[in-house]
């Protein structure tokens, strides 16, 4: 926790003193508070999302139990909590990529604008269209260039578009990485660096225009000036889209995010522990656990 | 320390929701036997005749109202992806036809001549043409399966090492390897049979003998090995070599316990591949082992049989009781050769878990 501090080079009064505990979570609070909203949920329109009671299995292991969480119009929400507590399943239950696991079940409702995801007869190429993913390791198609990697979506989702020049840079760039690439378009996705090809990754995930975009530790690659401009992206798109992201870096879900979820598991299944605006998680949490793991007193 | 609460909240049962229900499966199995309705009246109706136009018709339309279907339910994009999916299930019926055809005819000639003498006798003290009761083909089988054994040991060694040679090594003579092998894998069967006999025989180093036989089947197997494994070892991630490198492992290291175990099942492939190429071969065989009547384990001296020598050696006595026994031939052959891939994929399997 402390290393993570000293590490931190966005925060304005650095801390130059192993902080307290209390410091911490007060320090943290107040990134969450200085932030400016550029998302207002009152303004926001779009899309509208919600988990009712989600259990995930693999095989007979319940690996997460009666999640219910909403995800609104316009709102960034981060979920956080110790390796191995669900995070990544329950992200994968809200775009059906959970059935990619043969052994995988579960139990419950995700409702996309109040219509159940999982009920029969749904298309789910549609779903996945609308509810696009950005996943950990960066996943570049070998097989495309860099420019045709952008526009991917389009040609896999049988998407006609115009302009298709002008949609490829204004992903690229709000993805942070057009500078870097604009003169080798044509050159092949994984010539690039580990953090260009996740940021390609992005860009790739934004040229569909999807009503919400669930992120999965995006930024664990990345340097910390990319990682700012994702998050600057992440904010951009909170005013159109809704954004789920799973971090491991709580400077990160203090700055990005309006409220965050934390998941725990205590040996059983991975459960949603407490769900609150950000600054209230990092400055007043309810839950001892939460606190717990917020300040770094965990385990 | 935080309080640890067993939340009481009651478990629901564990669903797979996006299995399609039995019910919404109905609209499928309609088009299907609609298709087959209408095909069969197509053939009744109009020019077309036989089996075959009803198969090829039923294909049609069943591809067509699959697709026409995807449209109803999710629109124009969804085509494609029935129209996709049925090709691929009427593939596998167009592959599977002829295989169980000639399944059936082999089981239902061969099974005239099947008694339990058939694997516990060989031919030294019969006729061709004797009661069923009598001979066997257990010297063809013992052949065989030495032969096979011996030609694997030969050729996966030397075929996978050729494969990490294109692969791992990756020296200067990395094309020419290349073209070497997919050279080799055209020489007739025949030629390879000719070289061992013109060689190997007649030059004096050696008999008629098992190991002249699996010596011209390694000819034939190590290049489908090799390509095979080339294939398979090209698909094994690179991060897995580095990763395997960067903890201090040298190449060898690092491809014994990392590369080759990462490639097993596709090794068991090329293996499988390999014997398949190999093991119904006649013309090298009559060349190199000869052909006998008798048990004869040592492959090192003397005359062998094969199942392969053993039905076209019967076939050409043209005696009916003697065609019967080549069936039976057939049949021993196709069960011993699934044997022994049932018996690789499980060797394979089992040491994976
Ligand atoms: N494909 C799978 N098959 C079986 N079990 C799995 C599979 N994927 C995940 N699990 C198990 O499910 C539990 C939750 O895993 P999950 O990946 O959701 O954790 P996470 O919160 O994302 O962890 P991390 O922060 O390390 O990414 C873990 O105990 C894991 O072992
Ligand atoms: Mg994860």
């Amino acid at each position: 926790m402390i290393r993570l501090f000293n590490e931190n080079r966005y925060e304005r009064d650095a801390v130059s003193t192993p902080p307290n505990e209390g410091e911490i979570v007060s320090s943290l609070a107040s990134v969450a508070n200085r932030l400016p909203r550029i998302s207002n949920e009152v303004q926001a329109s779009g899309a509208d999302l919600e988990a009712r009671g989600v259990h995930a299995w693999f095989g007979s292991r319940h690996v997460l139990a009666d999640v219910n969480l909403s995800f609104p119009a316009g709102r960034v929400t981060a979920l956080i909590g110790p390796s191995g507590c669900g995070k990544s399943t329950f992200l994968r239950t809200l775009n059906r990529m959970h059935e990619f696991v043969p052994s995988a079940a579960m139990a419950g409702e995700v409702l996309l604008d109040g219509v159940d995801i999982y009920k029969q007869g749904t298309d789910v190429t549609k779903i996945r269209l609308k509810i696009g993913m950005v996943f950990q390791k960066p996943n570049p198609f070998p097989s495309m260039t860099i420019g045709e990697n952008v526009l991917s979506g389009l040609k896999l989702a049988q998407i006609k578009r115009s302009n298709k020049e002008d949609l490829m840079e204004e992903c690229l760039t709000r993805a942070g990485l057009w500078n870097e690439v604009k003169d080798r378009l044509n050159s092949h996705g994984g010539s690039l660096s580990g953090g260009q090809q996740q940021r390609l990754c992005i860009a790739r995930a934004l040229a569909v225009a999807p009503e919400v975009l669930l992120m999965d530790e995006p930024c664990s690659s990345l340097d910390p000036g990319s990682t700012l401009r994702i998050e600057e992206t992440i904010r951009q798109l909170s005013q159109s889209v809704i954004v789920v992201i799973v971090t491991h870096n709580m400077q990160q879900a203090a700055r990005v995010s309006d409220y965050t979820g934390f998941f725990l598991t205590e040996g059983g299944p991975g459960r949603l522990i407490e769900y609150a605006p950000t600054r209230e998680i990092f400055s007043r949490p309810k839950d001892e656990r939460t606190e717990a793991y917020v300040t770094g007193r965990f385990g | 320390m935080a309080q640890i609460l067993p939340l009481q909240i009651p478990v629901p049962t564990p669903k797979k929701p996006w299995k399609p229900a039995p019910i919404a499966m109905i609209p499928d199995l309609l088009i299907l036997v609609g298709a087959f309705l209408v095909a069969d009246a197509t053939v009744a109706l109009t020019g077309f005749k036989g089996k075959l136009a009803i198969f090829f018709l039923f294909a049609l339309y069943s591809t067509l109202g699959s697709m026409a279907l995807a449209f109803f339910r999710r629109g124009a994009t969804a085509m494609s992806n029935a129209m996709a999916t049925s090709m691929a299930y009427l593939s596998i019926a167009l592959v599977a036809l002829p295989l169980f055809s000639v399944l059936l005819t082999v089981v239902s000639r061969g099974r005239h001549a099947l008694r339990l003498n058939t694997f516990t006798q060989d031919m030294a003290a019969t006729q061709p043409d004797a009661p069923f009761s009598q001979g066997g083909a257990l010297h063809a089988i013992l052949g065989t399966t030495v032969l096979v054994i011996l030609a694997t040991v030969i050729s996966v060694p030397i075929g996978v090492l050729t494969g990490l040679y294109l692969t791992e090594v990756k020296g200067r003579a990395e094309t020419l390897i290349r073209f070497l092998v997919q050279a080799m894998s055209g020489v007739p069967s025949i030629v390879a049979g000719l070289f061992i006999y013109a060689v190997w025989i007649t030059g004096g180093h050696g008999g008629f003998s098992g190991f002249s036989g699996a010596v011209a089947l390694s000819i034939l197997m190590l290049p489908t090995v090799a390509r095979t494994a080339e294939e398979v070892l090209k698909l094994i991630p690179n991060d897995l070599r580095e990763a395997g490198v960067a903890l201090g492992g040298t190449q060898w290291r690092t491809v014994v316990m990392v590369v080759l175990p990462a490639a097993r099942s596709g090794l068991i492939t090329a293996t499988v591949l390999g014997v398949a190429r190999v093991a119904g071969e006649t013309a090298p065989l009559l060349l190199t082992i000869f052909g006998t009547t008798a048990k004869h384990f040592n492959p090192f001296v003397g005359p062998m049989s094969a199942l392969p020598l053993y039905i076209f050696q019967l076939l050409e006595t043209g005696l009916n009781v003697a065609i019967s026994r080549a069936w039976t031939g057939a049949l021993v052959l196709l069960i011993l050769v699934s044997v022994l891939f049932t018996l690789a994929r499980f060797v394979g399997g089992r040491v994976k878990s």
